[in-house]
C-alpha cells in the first residue's frame, strides 16, 4: 500500500530531484523519460568503484527517502554496495536497506549473508551493528535466522551486543507474533543480567512482548531498584512504570488502614498506626484480622531507590517518578513530589501541558500536595491558552476556605484578559468555587451579576449559564437577579445563555410572577429566529407558565405550541406535541395530565460543578490514556492493591554471586536514609507528638543499617580484594597504612569498646564470608539485605526467622547500635584513601556499571559511597556559612623556636566524629632545618573532652607550611583543650580555647519549627539583650554576615522585614541554639537567644552583640 | 514506541519524514493539519491528538513542528521529552536549527535521527556520543570532505557507548585547558497594577564550557548552597555527594553543557531589581487614550541594568500610538497590537520613559482590559539570589586548568499588570 502510493508520488517528486524543491505536485509528472536517466545516473554512480562516487549517489537516495520520495526502483543497484568498504556508504545503504527491504523482499535477502558475517566479528561494535540492521529487516523469510542471531547475542560476551539483542525482540515479536515463547525465553535471560546498558531495554522488550508474565519480575525486582539510578535516563522511564504495576500486584496498600484516620485527617500515618496496634493489643485478640500494616521493605526499596530520580533533568523521569510515588506511597510521603513537579512548569509548554493534566488529576485527591506552590500556578498573558485553562484548572482545585480571598482576586484579573476562552473558563471556574465554599457563594455571585453588564457579549453568556447553576442552590433570595437577567433576553444573542435564563424564569416562574409572561410574549414574536435549544426552552416556559398561570398564559401558549408543531426540527415537532399533550387536558389525555404540575415544577437537585479530572486517576498517571482520558491501545490496566499480600519471598534471590550488588544495596540504602527520616519529619507537628515506639524503631534502623553498611563495605573490601588481589594489594596496602594511623589514635583518646568490636567484625566478615563461599554467599548477602529493612518495623521477628550465620550478622550488628558514633570514626578511613587515591585510581566512574571487569573502578565509587554517610546521617545539618575565618595563634615563631603554628575553626563537620569541632591547623616551619614526625602526644583533655589528632607529619621542610585538621569534642564549654605538639627534638605546651560561637554547627528549620521550638525554650533559657546597632552595621547583608562570623549558624528563613533568625545545634550534645535578632526603630535593636544551654546562651549573645557593635 | 517522526514547517509542508518501524502515511498527519487549522495559534495546537490508529505528539519549536507518530499506549512525557532532545541536538549540530538548516544538512540529520533511536527507542541522545559517530559539520571539514573524499561519519567505532561515563568522548585533548561556569538567575515574577510582587521565584541555571584534557573529575562547592531549594542535575553529577555535602562532584561531559539548574526557595524574599511606573488610560468617548511607562532600578546592589526591553500587548481596540521614548527605540506593529521598545541600558539619574497618546477605534467603546507589560533586563556580575560558588577543584588529572565564572541576572517571565 505505502509503496504504491509513494510511486505515484515519485513520478511527480523525482523529477526535481537534488534542487530544493519540497512540495508535491503530482501534476508535474510529464517527464518521464529523464526521470529514469536521472535514475540511471545514480545507478552509473553506485556501480563505479570510486568510494566518492557511491557517496555522493547515496547521500542523495537517503535525501530522498528523507523528503519522502520514492527511490525503491534503486534497491538492486544499492544492495550491491552492502559490503563496501567505505563506512559512511555502507550506514547508508544499511539507512536504504531498512528503509525498502519490505518492500523489496527477494532482493533483500542478498544482503542478509553479509550481516551474518558481521554477527561472528570479533569487534562487539561490529556485531552489535550487524544485528541491529539485520533485525530492522522486516522480511518473514529470516525470522528463523534473526532468532538464531538474537539468543546468540543474548549471551554474548558484551553488554552491548546484548543490549542490542533486546532491542531486537521486539522488532521480532512484531513481524511473527508466534516466536513468543521462544523470545519470552530470551527476553527472561538478558531480565537476569546486572548490567544497566541492558536494564532499560529488556525490560522495554518485556513490556511489549509480554507485560502480563510479571512473574518473570520477582526474582529481578531487587536488582532492577538498585540498577535504577545508574540506568540511562529512557531505560529509567520504562523500569519506573514497569515497577509500578508490579508494586501494585505484589505489595499491600500503605494507605490501607485510611478509614481510621478519618476522624483526625492532619494526623501522621505511622503515628496512629502505631497507636491503633497499642489499643487493639489492650482491647482484644479478637480484633487479630485487622493486622497492623507493616510495608513490605521490598516496597520500601523500591520508594527509596526512585527518589533520587526526582532530581533528574529528563521530564520523563520525574514523571514517572512522581505517578509511581503517587500511586505508590503512603499519604503521608507522596508530597513530595510537588516540588519536582512544579520545577516541570518551567520547562517547554508541551511538557507543561501534560505536567498539569497530571496536577490536576493530583490536586482533586490530594489538595494539600500542591497548596503551599499555589503562586506557581498563576497565570501570565503570556501563556498560551491551553496552558491557561489548565491552570486555571489546578487553582480551582486547589481553593479552600483559607485560599480563596487571593484565588478570587487573582481570578479577577484574569476576567479583563483579551483572551475570551481563556475569560470563560475563568467564569467558570469562579462558579466551581462558589459552589464548593459556601462562604463566598453570595461575593461570587454578586461578582458575576456585574459581569452581566459587560460589553462583551461572550463573557455575559457564560455569566448567566453559571449563575443560572448557581442560582439552582438557593433560588428563593435571588429574584432580583432573576429579573435582572430577564432584562438580558432583548440584548444577549448567545443561545446557550438565552436558553438559560428562559429555563430560569420558567423554573422560578412564581418568584417573577410579573415578567414571566411577559418574556413569553417577547420570545413568542421571535420563536421562529431562535436557535433550537432555545425554542426547546421556549416551549419548556410555555408549559411551565400554562401549569401556573393558565390565565395569562394560555393563549401565548397555545401560539407556541403551534409554531413548534410545524418547525423543520423534528425534536421540537415531537416535544410540542409531547407537551401539548401532557398539559391541555382532552379526553384523551389520561392520568398524567393530573399530574402535570408535579412533573414540570418538581425540585430539582443543584447541578454539582465538577473537575473534567475527577476520577482520572483511574489511569495511571503520565500515561497517554491518562492525557487522553480514554483507553490507548496497548494501555497496561493499573491493577488494584491485592487483599492480602503474595508470597514475598519469591523475590528471594539464589544466585551465587551476589555479594557485590547487595554490598551496593547497602550503601545506598544507608546514604538514601536521610531521605526517609527527612519525610518522616516533614509530616509535620504531629510527628513529635507521636507515639514512642515509632521514634525508637526509627532509630533502631537508623543504627541497624549503619551497622549493616559498615560491615557491607568491610566484606567488600575483602572481597573485591581477593577478586583482583595483584592489581589492588600496592593501594591496599596504602589504604592500610592510612587507615590504622587514626584508628589506633581513636582508640586511645575515646576507648570506644565498639572499636574492637569492628575489628572483630571484620575478622567475623572473613569468617563469614568462607562460609558464604560454601554456602553461596547471595543467599545470605541478600537475606541480610531484608534483614535489614525489616529490622526498621519488627526487628526482632525478622532476625529471628534468619539462619545462623545472618543471626551473627544482627547481632553484631546490635552491639554498634549502641555506641552510635564509632563506626563512624572507622568509615572515615575510607574516606581519606578514596580522596587522597584519586590520582592513582583510574578516575572513578560515578554511575559504576557493575560488570565484572571493572572492579578497581566500582570499589572506589563503593568506597566513595561510604564517605558521604557522615554527614548524611544527621540531614538537618548544614554546611556552615562561610565568613571570613578568623585565624588564632597557637605558638608564636619565638616560642616553638621557628616552628610557628596558626589554627582556624574550618566550621566544616569533621568528617571522622560528628561531635567534634574541626581546628584546622597550619603548621608552618620557619628554621632552617627539617623538622620531623610532627604530631600530638599526651592530649590531657578535661572530664570528656575528646581529641582526635591529625596524622603524624612525617617532616616538613624549611620554610615549607603544613595544613591539617584535628578534631576536639569541648564537650559544649569554652574551656580550653590543652595538649602537646611535638616533634622530633621538642615538646610544645599549647591549648586551644574556642569562641563559643564555633562549638554548634548551623542546622536548617523552617520558621514555624523555628518558632515551634523557640516556643519551648522560654523562661530560663531565653536571653535577651537590647543593643544599638552601628551606622555600617544596619544592612541586611551586613547584620547576617556579622552574626554568621561571630557564631557558627544558618539562618532561618523569616516572613517579618526587620527580624532575622539563625538556628544552630551545639556541636557535642546537639541541643538548639536559636538566635533572634529584631530591628526595632532607628538603630535600636533586640537579641534574643533561646537555648537550653545557658551558659553558652550567655556568652553567644554576649559575643554576637560584641560582634554587631563593633 | 515512536513510529516515526514529520517535520513540519509554518506553511504546512512536511520537509522531513523518517521512519524507525515500517512506513506511516504522511496522510497522518493530515489529522495534525486539521488541529492546527482549530487553534488559532501555532503554541495551541495541543501536544497530543488522536487518530483511529495513531497518536500524534508533537512540540513546537522554532517555527517547526516537530510531530512523532506512535500506535500504542507510551508516556507523553517520554516522546515530548525526546522530541526536545532532537531539537537541541540539531541545535549544537548546526547552531541553529531551522528549515534552511535542516535542509542543508539531510544527510547528517537523517543520520543523527537513525543513530539517536532503534525501533523507537532511544539509543544514543548524548550528543557527546552522537558527535563521536556523526561529526557536525563545520566549513573545514566540509572543504576538505570535497577535496579528499573522506566523511562526516566517523570512521572509529564509537566506543563512548561502552564507556562508564557515557556523556563524555574518550580521548580528549586540548592545549588550552578551560573551565568556565556562568551562573544564570532569572526572575520570574507578577507585579500587580499597585507595583506589589504577587509571585515572585528566582530559577537558576549553571551552564558549563568544559574544555579539559582527558578524564578529569571537578568538584564544585557553594558558599551558601542552603539557597538552592530545589535542583536537578546533569546525569554527570554523583547525587550522593550533593546529598551529604552540598557538593557538586561530576565528571564533565566535553563542551557546552548544563550542569544544574536549580529554584530559589519561596520562602526567600526576592529582590525585584526594577520597578515600572505607568499610567494607561482610555477615556470613554474619546477617540485618544494616554500613555506613559516608566523604566527605573530598584534593588540592583550597585550594578547596572542593561538590555531592557518591554513589551506590551495592547487591547485591540487600540489603533496607533504616537510615542516619544527618552531613550531607545520603539515600534508598535497595528495589525498585532505588539508594542515593543528597546530601552537599553538605565541610567538611574535620568529615567527612561516613554510617553505619547494612543488612537482608539472611532465609536468604539473603550476597552475594559489594560494591557500587561513585558519586561526583559540583565544585570551582568550579580546573582540576586546572592548565590555564589566557592571554588572548584579538579582531580584525576596533573595540569592546572583556567577556571573561570560568571553571573548573570535575567527576566525570566516578568510581567507587570497595569
Amino acid at each position: 500500500m505505502a509503496a504504491g502510493q509513494a510511486y505515484s508520488e515519485e513520478k511527480g517528486g523525482s523529477s526535481s530531484l537534488g534542487e530544493p524543491e519540497y512540495g508535491h505536485d503530482p501534476a508535474s509528472g510529464g517527464i518521464f523519460s529523464s526521470d529514469y536517466k536521472r535514475h540511471d545516473d545514480l545507478k552509473e554512480m553506485l556501480d563505479s568503484n570510486k568510494d566518492s562516487l557511491k557517496l555522493e549517489a547515496m547521500k542523495r537516495i537517503v535525501a530522498m527517502i528523507a523528503r519522502g520520495k520514492n527511490a525503491s526502483d534503486l534497491f538492486p543497484a544499492v544492495v550491491k554496495n552492502v559490503a563496501c568498504k567505505n563506512i559512511e556508504v555502507k550506514k547508508l545503504v544499511y539507512v536504504y536497506l531498512v528503509r525498502y527491504a519490505e518492500e523489496q523482499q527477494d532482493l533483500a535477502l542478498l544482503s542478509i549473508s553479509t550481516f551474518q558475517r558481521g554477527l561472528k566479528d570479533p569487534n562487539q561494535l561490529i556485531r552489535a551493528s550487524a544485528l541491529r540492521v539485520l533485525s530492522s529487516i522486516r522480511v518473514p523469510i529470516i525470522v528463523p535466522i534473526m532468532m538464531l542471531a538474537i539468543k546468540e547475542a543474548a549471551s554474548d560476551m558484551s553488554p552491548y551486543v546484548r543490549k542490542t539483542a533486546a532491542h531486537a525482540i521486539p522488532k521480532l515479536y512484531s513481524l511473527d507474533s508466534d516466536q513468543k515463547d521462544q523470545l519470552i525465553e530470551v527476553i527472561e535471560k538478558l531480565l537476569a543480567d546486572k548490567t544497566t546498558l541492558v536494564a532499560g531495554s529488556v525490560v522495554m522488550a518485556f513490556e511489549e512482548v509480554c507485560p502480563e508474565r510479571i512473574d518473570l519480575i520477582h526474582k529481578n525486582y531487587r536488582k532492577l531498584c538498585n540498577l535504577l539510578i545508574d540506568v540511562e535516563e529512557w531505560g529509567q522511564v520504562v523500569i519506573i512504570n514497569m515497577l509500578t504495576r508490579y508494586a501494585r500486584t505484589q505489595f499491600l496498600s500503605p494507605n490501607q488502614n485510611e478509614s481510621l484516620l478519618e476522624d483526625s485527617a492532619e494526623k501522621a500515618f505511622y503515628g496512629s498506626d502505631e497507636e491503633d496496634t497499642k489499643d487493639d493489643k489492650a482491647e482484644a485478640t479478637s480484633l487479630v484480622k485487622r493486622k497492623p500494616y507493616v510495608m513490605d521493605p521490598d516496597h520500601r526499596l523500591l520508594l527509596r531507590n526512585t527518589k533520587p530520580l526526582l532530581q533528574s533533568r529528563n521530564a520523563a523521569v520525574v514523571m514517572a517518578v512522581a505517578q509511581l510515588y503517587f500511586h505508590l506511597a503512603p499519604k503521608a510521603e507522596v508530597g513530595v513530589i510537588a516540588k519536582a513537579l512544579v520545577r516541570l512548569l518551567r520547562s517547554h509548554s508541551e511538557v507543561q501541558y501534560v505536567v498539569l493534566q497530571n496536577v490536576a488529576t493530583m490536586s482533586i485527591k490530594r489538595r494539600g500536595m500542591f497548596e503551599p506552590y499555589l503562586k506557581s500556578f498563576y497565570i501570565r498573558s503570556t501563556d498560551p491558552t491551553q496552558i491557561k485553562i489548565l491552570k486555571l484548572e489546578v487553582l480551582t482545585n486547589l481553593a479552600n476556605e483559607t485560599n480563596i480571598s487571593t484565588i478570587l482576586r487573582e481570578f479577577q484579573t484574569y476576567i479583563r484578559s483579551m483572551d475570551k476562552d481563556f475569560v470563560a473558563a475563568t467564569i467558570q471556574a469562579i462558579g466551581r468555587c462558589a459552589t464548593n465554599i459556601g462562604k463566598v457563594r453570595d461575593t461570587c455571585l454578586n461578582g458575576l451579576v456585574q459581569l452581566l453588564s459587560n460589553r462583551d457579549e461572550l463573557v455575559v453568556a457564560e455569566s448567566v449559564v453559571v449563575i443560572k447553576k448557581l442560582l439552582q442552590m438557593q433560588p428563593a433570595q435571588h429574584s432580583e437577579i432573576i429579573k435582572h437577567m430577564a432584562k438580558l433576553t432583548d440584548n444577549i444573542q448567545v443561545p446557550m445563555a438565552r436558553a438559560s435564563i428562559l429555563w430560569l424564569i420558567g423554573e422560578y416562574c412564581e418568584h417573577v410572577p410579573k415578567i414571566a409572561p411577559d418574556v413569553l410574549r417577547k420570545m413568542a414574536k421571535s420563536f421562529t429566529n431562535e436557535e433550537d435549544i432555545v425554542k426547546l426552552q421556549v416551549i419548556n416556559l410555555a408549559a411551565k407558565l400554562y401549569l401556573t398561570n393558565s390565565k395569562q398564559s394560555k393563549l401565548l401558549t397555545q401560539y407556541v405550541l403551534n409554531l413548534a408543531k410545524y418547525d423543520q426540527n423534528y425534536d421540537i415537532r415531537d416535544r410540542a406535541r409531547f407537551i401539548r399533550q401532557l398539559i391541555v387536558p382532552t379526553e384523551k389525555s389520561g392520568a398524567l395530565n393530573k399530574y402535570a404540575k408535579k412533573l414540570f415544577l418538581a425540585q430539582k437537585p443543584a447541578p454539582i460543578l465538577e473537575s473534567s479530572f475527577k476520577d482520572r486517576d483511574h489511569f495511571q498517571l503520565g500515561s497517554l490514556s491518562h492525557l487522553l482520558n480514554a483507553k490507548a491501545v496497548g494501555y497496561q490496566e493499573l491493577p488494584d492493591w491485592p487483599d492480602e499480600a503474595p508470597d514475598p519471598s519469591v523475590r528471594n534471590v539464589e544466585v551465587p554471586e551476589w555479594t557485590k550488588c547487595t554490598s551496593r544495596e547497602k550503601r545506598k540504602e544507608k546514604v538514601e536514609k536521610p531521605f526517609y527520616s527527612d519525610s518522616e519529619g516533614e509530616s509535620g507537628p504531629t510527628e513529635s507528638a507521636d507515639s514512642e515506639p515509632e521514634s525508637v524503631s526509627e532509630e533502631s534502623e537508623t543504627s541497624s543499617s549503619e551497622g549493616s553498611s559498615s560491615s557491607g563495605s568491610e566484606e567488600e573490601e575483602e572481597g573485591s580484594g581477593d577478586q583482583s588481589e595483584d592489581k589492588e594489594e600496592e593501594e591496599k596496602r596504602k589504604k592500610k597504612k592510612e587507615k590504622e594511623a587514626p584508628r589506633k589514635a581513636s582508640l586511645e583518646s575515646a576507648g570506644s569498646p565498639s572499636e574492637e568490636e569492628e575489628e572483630e567484625g571484620v575478622k567475623k566478615g572473613k569468617k563469614k564470608k568462607q562460609q558464604q563461599e560454601r554456602k553461596g554467599c547471595g543467599e545470605t548477602s541478600s537475606e541480610e539485605a531484608s534483614a535489614s529493612e525489616s529490622s526498621s518495623s519488627e526487628s526482632d521477628s525478622g532476625s529471628e526467622a534468619q539462619e545462623s550465620p545472618a543471626e551473627v550478622e544482627t547481632k553484631r550488628r546490635k552491639a554498634p547500635a549502641s555506641t552510635k558514633p564509632s563506626p563512624r570514626a572507622t568509615t572515615a578511613g575510607p574516606k581519606e584513601i578514596s580522596l587522597l587515591d584519586l590520582d592513582d585510581f583510574t578516575p572513578p566512574p560515578p554511575q559504576p556499571v557493575p560488570s565484572s571487569n571493572i572492579v578497581s573502578s566500582s570499589l572506589v565509587t563503593d568506597l566513595e559511597g561510604l564517605t558521604l554517610t557522615d554527614t548524611s546521617l544527621a540531614p538537618a545539618l548544614l554546611s556552615p556559612v562561610f565568613g571570613s575565618v578568623r585565624t588564632y595563634e597557637l605558638l608564636h615563631r619565638m616560642t616553638g623556636e621557628g616552628l610557628s603554628v596558626e589554627y582556624c575553626f574550618s566550621r566544616r563537620p569533621f568528617p571522622h566524629d560528628p561531635h567534634m569541632v574541626a581546628v584546622q591547623i597550619q603548621i608552618s616551619n620557619n628554621t632552617d632545618a627539617e623538622v620531623k614526625s610532627l604530631r600530638i602526644s599526651e592530649p590531657k583533655p578535661l572530664s570528656g573532652m575528646r581529641i582526635q589528632e591529625f596524622p603524624e607529619i612525617e617532616s616538613l621542610a624549611p620554610g615549607d607550611t603544613a595544613s591539617v585538621v584535628m578534631g576536639i569534642d569541648f564537650c559544649d564549654s569554652t574551656q580550653a583543650a590543652n595538649f602537646q605538639l611535638c616533634t622530633h627534638t621538642r615538646h610544645f605546651y599549647v591549648s586551644i580555647q574556642p569562641p563559643v560561637g564555633e562549638l554548634m554547627a548551623p542546622v536548617f528549620m523552617s520558621e514555624n519549627e523555628f518558632k515551634k521550638e523557640q516556643g519551648k525554650l522560654t523562661g530560663m533559657s531565653e536571653i535577651t539583650e537590647k543593643l544599638t546597632l552601628p551606622e555600617k552595621c544596619r544592612s541586611d547583608h551586613a547584620i547576617v554576615q556579622q552574626v554568621t562570623s561571630a557564631a557558627n549558624v544558618g539562618r532561618v528563613p523569616c516572613g517579618a522585614d526587620n527580624e532575622y533568625r539563625f538556628a544552630a545545634k551545639t556541636v557535642t550534645s546537639g541541643s538548639l541554639v536559636l538566635i533572634t535578632l529584631e530591628k526595632r526603630e532607628g538603630a535600636a535593636a533586640q537579641l534574643t537567644v533561646n537555648s537550653e544551654k545557658m551558659v553558652i546562651g550567655t556568652m553567644l549573645v554576649k559575643d554576637i552583640v560584641q560582634a554587631l557593635v563593633q | 514506541m515512536i513510529h516515526s517522526l514529520f517535520l513540519i514547517n509554518a506553511s504546512g509542508d512536511i520537509f522531513l519524514e523518517k521512519h524507525w518501524k515500517s512506513v506511516v502515511s504522511r496522510s497522518v498527519c493530515d489529522y495534525f493539519f486539521e488541529a492546527q487549522e482549530r487553534a488559532s495559534e501555532a503554541e495551541n495546537v495541543p501536544p497530543v491528538i488522536p487518530t483511529p490508529h495513531h497518536y500524534l505528539l508533537s512540540v513546537y519549536r522554532h517555527k517547526i513542528f516537530f510531530v512523532a507518530v506512535i500506535q500504542t499506549e507510551v508516556p507523553p512525557l517520554f516522546v515530548i521529552e525526546f522530541l526536545h532532545r532532537v531539537v537541541d541536538t540539531f541545535q549544537d549540530y548546526f547552531g541553529v536549527c531551522s528549515e534552511v538548516m535542516i535542509k542543508d544538512n539531510v544527510v547528517v540529520v537523517y543520520e543523527v535521527l537513525e543513530e539517536m533511536l532503534d525501533n523507537g527507542f532511544p539509543l544514543a541522545t548524548e550528543s557527546n556520543i552522537l558527535k563521536e559517530l556523526i561529526k557536525p559539520p563545520t566549513i573545514l571539514r566540509t572543504v576538505v570532505n570535497t577535496i579528499t573524499g573522506s566523511t562526516n561519519v566517523g570512521d572509529q567505532l564509537p566506543t563512548g557507548q561502552l564507556s562508564v561515563v557515557p556523556w563524555r568522548r574518550t580521548g580528549v585533548k586540548y592545549t588550552n585547558n578551560e573551565a568556565y561556569f556562568d551562573v544564570i538567575e532569572e526572575i520570574d515574577a507578577i507585579i500587580d497594577k499597585s507595583g506589589s510582587t504577587i509571585t515572585a521565584e528566582i530559577q537558576g541555571v549553571i551552564d558549563a564550557c568544559v574544555k579539559l584534557t582527558g578524564m578529569p573529575d571537578l568538584t564544585l562547592s557553594f558558599m551558601n548552597p542552603r539557597l538552592l531549594d530545589d535542583v536537578s542535575f546533569h546525569p554527570c553529577v554523583r547525587f550522593k555527594r550533593w546529598e551529604s555535602e552540598r557538593i557538586l562532584s561530576f565528571i564533565p561531559p566535553d563542551g557546552n553543557f548544563r550542569l544544574l539548574s536549580y529554584h530559589v526557595s519561596a520562602q526567600n524574599l526576592v529582590a525585584i531589581p526594577v520597578y515600572v511606573k505607568h499610567n494607561i488610560s482610555f477615556r470613554d468617548g474619546s477617540s485618544l487614550g494616554r500613555f506613559e511607562i516608566t523604566v527605573g532600578p530598584k534593588q540592583t546592589m550597585g550594578k547596572t541594568i542593561e538590555g531592557v526591553m518591554v513589551a506590551s500587548q495592547m487591547p485591540k481596540g487600540v489603533l496607533n500610538m504616537s510615542l516619544t521614548p527618552s531613550q531607545g527605540t520603539h515600534i508598535f506593529d497595528p495589525v498585532t497590537k505588539l508594542l515593543s521598545w528597546d530601552v537599553g541600558k538605565i541610567n538611574p539619574q535620568k529615567l527612561p520613559s516613554l510617553k505619547g497618546t494612543m488612537s482608539l477605534q472611532a465609536g468604539a467603546s473603550k476597552p475594559d482590559e489594560n494591557p500587561t507589560i513585558n519586561l526583559q533586563f540583565k544585570i551582568q556580575q550579580l546573582a540576586i539570589s546572592g548565590l555564589k560558588v566557592n571554588r572548584l577543584d579538579m582531580y584525576g588529572e596533573k595540569y592546572k586548568p583556567f577556571k573561570g565564572i560568571k553571573y548573570m541576572t535575567k527576566a525570566g517571565k516578568f510581567q507587570v499588570r497595569t
